[in-house]
């Protein structure tokens, strides 16, 4: 069972403070951590686990710049065998389909059972890449996928709905799968595991070596543009209770009491 | 003429409120632009909500087929690109659920149609579509635009616009587009409901909740005691329960559960709208958060900026000094 794992490097903002640069098209990066995205930290653990019990290689692909390489190397040290970065400034400004669209050309001669993305960038959050990338390799998908068993020739996925139902689906492999958060737990790459990944050969490949013409790929072959990027209105918002943390909880207290439920 | 399409998506032969939503949305669209609102309905027996939709769309477009009952991508994808295709819609609306996810970027790609996803806020100037999603966990909004295409396909945030009454009275029209077997390639096997665990909590008047900001599963006795403190249970965003750390069934949110208590204490949660839209008709909601930025903080009615793990023991004392 041969997998491809799709991650992609994004920016930890939960608790950054963010500012919009200069043009209104993007953040200011510097000063932010960089990490692989969640659900696709999930995405590699689900392949590891499957190629434990099935035997198979893993290929791990991102399409970013040369900072991405570090998800890749940690990739590689929890057990990727092969790591591939897709990168060509033609790749630049791409919307989420123009994304898939270089992933794809990317697999072309890649030989695979089965494709793992994340669900959602938690930067981004276009939920698009991986079920566009089954739709251009033409092969089945199913995303928002927290249940895999894999069976002879096929997968019966769970995927999960609003409220927690769950959905249950045989696929035929090859497909691609958009993997959810909580699946699985991922664990740690070993010092060693680091070490050794540190020094093996990332393959890169261009929109040329893999036969893309430029317009179709990157900010010329997107169908969205990104216009501006702005703070969202700040509503009337939350009263905010001020003082140290001894006189903000006084006045909730308060609060909370003048309710009725102190 | 400007057609605005939206694709109705129903689950156990009920119409989920999204479809509503797009459709007083793209009500509000046509009346601007001289534009009319067309509703697609795909499903088996569905006449009982095609009469439905007529107060919502001058046209509601019905395929009924046995082969439609639940929704299954590989079966519903070429039916709808089918419909897009003859009629041309200058929009398509789907919604952001589960359902559109797992449907929107393969009918994109097959018909060549530009895709924006999540949106929040969506207008029409002239011919030109242009949208609003939020990026960066809610944290930043962008506005995108589409290159020229006739038609531009978005998914709709759930809850992003009210229900409104429907005022329209629009004509059913069944299509005899051809629909698939389900294919081998992707078979529905069941649906599975969550597990009943031994805490409901969406029966309590008063939840404590807590996120990612909790760090470590030792910690959550804190906030197990601050729920003691005021009679409620605790409840949690998604990555809590990821961790292991609480059952699947405290979670709160859109793959949880959608709550309505008098009072929400939301910590260490940063508010994004998967988290958001299962909690924000509590009547009333506290958020402790170190980031003065974080969204919570705009559906919240008090909040605290600062380190919870100062915050919340000073709160235990205090709820103690009020109560004697
Ligand atoms: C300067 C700039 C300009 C941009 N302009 C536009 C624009 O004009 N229009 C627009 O719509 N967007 C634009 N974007 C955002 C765009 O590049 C998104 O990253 C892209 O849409 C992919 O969507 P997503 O990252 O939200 O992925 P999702 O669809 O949310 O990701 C799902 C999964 O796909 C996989 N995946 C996603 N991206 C990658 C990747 N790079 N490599 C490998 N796997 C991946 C991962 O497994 C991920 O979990 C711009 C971004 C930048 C930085
Ligand atoms: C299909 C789908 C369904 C989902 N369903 C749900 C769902 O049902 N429910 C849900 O919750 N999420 C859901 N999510 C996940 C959601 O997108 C977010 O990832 C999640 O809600 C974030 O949880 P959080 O706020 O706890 O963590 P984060 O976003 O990481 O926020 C942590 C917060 O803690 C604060 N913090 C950190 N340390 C401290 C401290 N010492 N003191 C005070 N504050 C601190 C930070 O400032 C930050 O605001 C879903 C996602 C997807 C894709």
């Amino acid at each position: 069972m041969n997998i491809v794992v799709c991650v992609k490097q994004v920016p930890e903002t939960a608790e950054a403070d963010l500012k919009i640069a200069a043009g209104g098209k993007g953040i200011v990066e510097e000063g932010l951590a960089l990490q692989i995205n969640e659900s696709d930290n999930y995405a590699l653990e689900e392949a590891l686990l499957i190629t434990e019990e099935h035997d198979g290689d893993i290929t791990i692909m991102t399409l970013g710049h040369e900072s991405s390489e570090e998800v890749l190397r940690m990739s590689m040290a929890k057990g990727a065998g092969t790591a591939v970065r897709v990168a060509d400034p033609a790749f630049d400004g791409g919307d989420a389909i123009a994304t898939a669209t270089a992933l794809a050309a990317a697999l072309k001669d890649v030989e695979y059972d089965l494709v793992l993305t994340g669900c959602m960038a938690s930067d981004d959050g276009a939920t698009q890449v991986g079920v566009a990338l089954a739709e251009l390799l033409d092969i089945p998908h199913a995303t928002y996928v927290t249940e895999v068993e894999v069976g002879s020739g096929e997968v019966t996925v769970g995927r999960e709905l609003e409220g927690g139902l769950i959905e249950k689906l045989t696929i035929k492999l090859p497909c691609v799968l958009g993997i959810q958060t909580g699946i699985n737990e991922p664990r740690y790459a070993s010092i060693m595991g680091i070490a050794r990944a540190s020094k093996r050969e990332i393959e890169l490949k261009s929109a040329g070596d893999m036969g893309l013409d430029a317009s179709s790929v990157g900010a010329a072959g997107s169908g969205t543009v990104l216009e501006e990027l702005t703070f969202p209105p700040v509503g009337e918002g939350a009263d905010i209770l001020e003082g140290t943390p001894s006189e903000a909880s006084g006045k909730l207290a308060d609060i909370l009491k003048e309710k009725g439920f102190v | 003429m400007n057609e605005i399409l939206v694709l109705a998506e129903h689950r156990g032969g009920e119409l989920r409120d999204v479809t509503f939503e797009m459709l007083g949305k793209a009500g509000a669209l046509a009346g601007a632009s001289g534009g009319a609102v067309t509703a697609l309905l795909l499903g088996a027996g569905v006449r009982d909500m095609a009469s439905r939709l007529t107060s919502y769309a001058d046209e509601v477009l019905v395929v009924d087929h046995g082969n439609l009952t639940d929704f299954n991508s590989a079966v519903y994808q070429p039916v709808i690109a089918e419909v897009v295709k003859s009629r041309e819609p200058s929009l398509v609306m789907v919604g952001h659920t589960a359902f559109g996810v797992d449907l929107a970027p393969s009918l994109a790609v097959a018909l060549g149609l530009p895709l924006a996803s999540d949106c929040i806020d969506v207008v029409l100037d002239g011919g030109a579509v242009s949208v609003t999603r939020q990026i960066y966990g809610g944290k930043v909004d962008a506005r995108l635009s589409f290159r020229d295409s006739a038609t531009a396909l978005v998914t709709v945030r759930a809850a992003a616009f009210p229900v409104e009454d429907g005022a329209r009275s629009g004509s059913v029209t069944e299509l005899d587009t051809p629909v698939s077997d389900e294919p081998a390639f992707r078979r529905f096997v069941q649906y599975v409901e969550a597990a009943i665990g031994d805490v409901d909590i969406t029966k309590s008047d008063v939840i404590i909740a807590v996120g990612r900001g909790i760090k470590e599963e030792e910690n959550l006795a804190l906030v197990e005691e601050l729920a003691g403190l005021l009679g409620g249970v605790v409840g949690c965003s998604r990555p809590v329960v990821d961790a292991g750390w609480l059952p699947k069934d405290r979670q709160v949110g859109s793959s949880g559960k959608t709550v309505k208590p008098k009072l929400y204490v939301a910590i260490g949660i940063s508010g994004q709208f998967q988290h958001m839209s299962g909690m924000k008709a509590a009547e009333t909601i506290v958020a402790i958060n170190k980031d003065p930025k974080a969204p919570i903080f705009s559906e919240a009615d008090y909040g605290i900026v600062g380190d919870l793990f100062k915050i919340v023991p000073a709160l235990k004392e205090k709820i103690a000094e009020a109560r004697a």
